[in-house]
This record gives structure tokens, sequence and C-alpha cells, in this order.
């Protein structure tokens, strides 16, 4: 099942799970500045999951607009990679999820402003902008953290490793989408490696590489966030806000 | 984190703007981080505008308590204001 709308859905999903996460550090950001930095970024990435559910919703063609998918799924129908359902867990580990997701995100939207299809190519074109400052954004705090104290460097390589075996779902050979993720994958371990060396930071060698989401198989985390997130539209299901 | 990072001072040149402005201030651990901060903040990552940014320590201000000795030293000496030139009517924008 690989077709468009399958291909949207599920760069839709990821960045509602993303924006949701980010939603939960307002206010609780180690500084106001960084508050602000993290809601920006999680506006972007609702902003794009929007833009994407909604067309997702029109290639499916059985009226569902973006609330509908949003509010209306179970955690088996969702198809964001478990990546972005992750726990925030401290501030190390949100920062190297944002890493992953932005170094990914970057050449997969650009490629995308690129492709045949015109509402995919406008969406891309649009989100690449914001990707490009997230993964500016969370580059510099893996080099401040990696490189700061001892405390920070420890924290931030233990991110790296604990998030580390996420990334390899991003990058599923997927020939018939509209951008195959596979062919991203150099881009994506370049811009990693570059950022990680500056951080004095290691790059894990694990061979195992978790995977499921873009099938519907989740970590236990996803349930708990849908459940947050949709308590009540379920609660007053055709209500209108 | 148990310390708050350093404050810096920030000034931003308007897309039209002939001169950075001081807009305001805000804490950020260095220099490449506060201009990020900065343009969330100040600017909404408007393109064209230019940002400075300053370590608060690095300012040195006069003080409010010598603004006379700073400011207002010579009212009572008129021989050091310009004043005593006749202007001819053909200069019209002295």
């Amino acid at each position: 099942m690989t077709g468009p709308f399958d291909f949207t859905l599920r760069l839709g999903d990821d960045a509602l799970i993303a924006a949701q996460r980010l939603g939960e550090w307002t206010s609780s950001a180690p500084e106001m500045e960084e508050d602000i930095a993290l809601a920006n970024i999680a506006l972007d990435q609702l902003g794009a999951a929007r833009l994407l559910l909604t067309y997702a919703g029109e290639l499916e063609g059985a009226g569902r607009d973006e609330d509908a998918l949003a509010f209306r799924r179970e955690d088996r129908e969702f198809r964001n990679c478990l990546l972005v359902e992750l726990p925030n867990g401290d501030f190390a580990v949100t920062m190297a999820k944002l890493f992953f997701l932005s170094a990914y995100q970057l050449p997969l939207y650009t490629a995308l402003a690129g492709c045949a299809d015109e509402r995919l190519a406008a969406i891309g074109a649009k989100a690449r902008k914001e990707s490009a400052y997230h993964l500016d954004h969370s580059s510099l705090w893996v080099k401040r953290l990696g490189d700061g104290t001892e405390e920070s460097h420890r924290r931030m390589q233990d991110a790296v490793d604990q998030v580390w075996p996420y990334v390899h779902e991003l990058f599923t050979p997927d020939p018939a989408a509209p951008v195959d993720a596979a062919t991203l994958r150099a881009e994506f371990d370049a811009t990693v490696d570059a950022v990680l060396t500056e951080a004095t930071l290691t790059r894990p060698e694990t061979s195992w590489a978790p995977a499921g989401g873009r099938d519907g198989l989740h970590t236990e985390h996803l349930s708990y966030l849908l459940a947050e997130m949709q308590v009540l539209h379920r609660a007053h299901p055709g209500a209108n806000w | 984190m148990s310390e708050p990072s350093p404050l810096w001072e920030v000034f931003v040149r308007a897309r039209r703007g002939l001169s950075h402005t001081h807009v305001g201030s805000l804490h950020a651990p260095d220099a490449e981080l506060a201009l990020r901060n900065a343009r969330d903040l100040y600017t909404r990552r408007q393109e064209g505008v230019s940002i400075w940014v300053v370590p608060a320590s690095a300012i040195t201000a006069s003080s409010p308590d010598e603004k006379d000795a700073f400011f207002d030293p010579a009212a009572d000496k008129v021989y050091r204001h310009p004043t005593f030139y006749q202007v001819p009517d053909g200069v019209a924008h002295l």
C-alpha cells in the first residue's frame, strides 16, 4: 500500500505527533527563549500536519477532513514513525529526536518540492524552509550540550544512543512513493555525522532497528498520547469549534 | 538549568530602517543562540533585517546620577552654542 494517500498520511502523522510532543514542553522549557522556540517549531509541524492531512483526506475521497483524520483514528490506524511518538525525556532526548527528525524532513520536503504532484510540491516548498530552521535549532543544541559540560555531554550521548535505533525506520524503501525515503539516507547520514563530530559525540553502532509505525504497529506510548489529544473530540463527536 | 544563561541586548535594523535600534534583551548561552532567539523573539524570521546581539556585560552606561555633569553642562555658557550666525537667505537646508 504505497498510494499517494498512504504516503501523504505518513508525513502528516509524523508532523502531527511531533507537534503534540513539542507542545508538551510549553511553559516547561529550560528558559523562556527556548519555550518560544519549541512552541514555534511545534506550530510549524502542526501547520504542515494540517496541510498534509487535509490533502490526504481529499486523496482518500471518503469525506474525512483533517480533524476526522487526527481525532477519529485509533492508534493502529496511525502511520507515523516510532521516533516522533517516543516520550520527550529530558531536554537532550527532545533535541536528539528533533535533530534526527528535521535532518530527515529537510531533504524529504526539499525532494517533495520538485515532485510531480502539485499539491505535495507546494507543501514541500513551504515546509522545507521551516525544516531548515528546525534543523539549525536542534543542531545548535546538540553541539551545545555535546560539547558543553561533562554532565551535558553524558546526557546528550545517552539521548543519541537511546533514539538512534528509531531513525532506520524513516528510510524504509518505497519506490512507488512520490519521494522514496531510502534515497535520502546518504544526505541524512552526512548531516548527522558532521553535527555529531562537532559535538564530540559518537554515532552508535547498533543493529537494532525497531519499526512498525508505518504499518500501525506502535510503541505503547502512542495510545496514551492519542487518549489525551483526542479526549474532547471523542466526548463530543461532530461538534464544531 | 541551574543558573540562567547570560543576558544579551538586541539591536535590530528593520527592512527599511536606517540604523539599528535597541529592541530588548534576552537570555542565551552564547552569541549564536542569542541571534537565533532574537530572530524568534523580535523579528519573526523576517528577511532583510539585520540583528546585533551584545552581551549586556559589555555595555557601559552613563549614570543617571551624573546626568547634570554629562548632559547639561553648558547652558550658562552661551558662547558654546552656535547661535551667533546670520544665515544667508540663499541657504535653504542648513
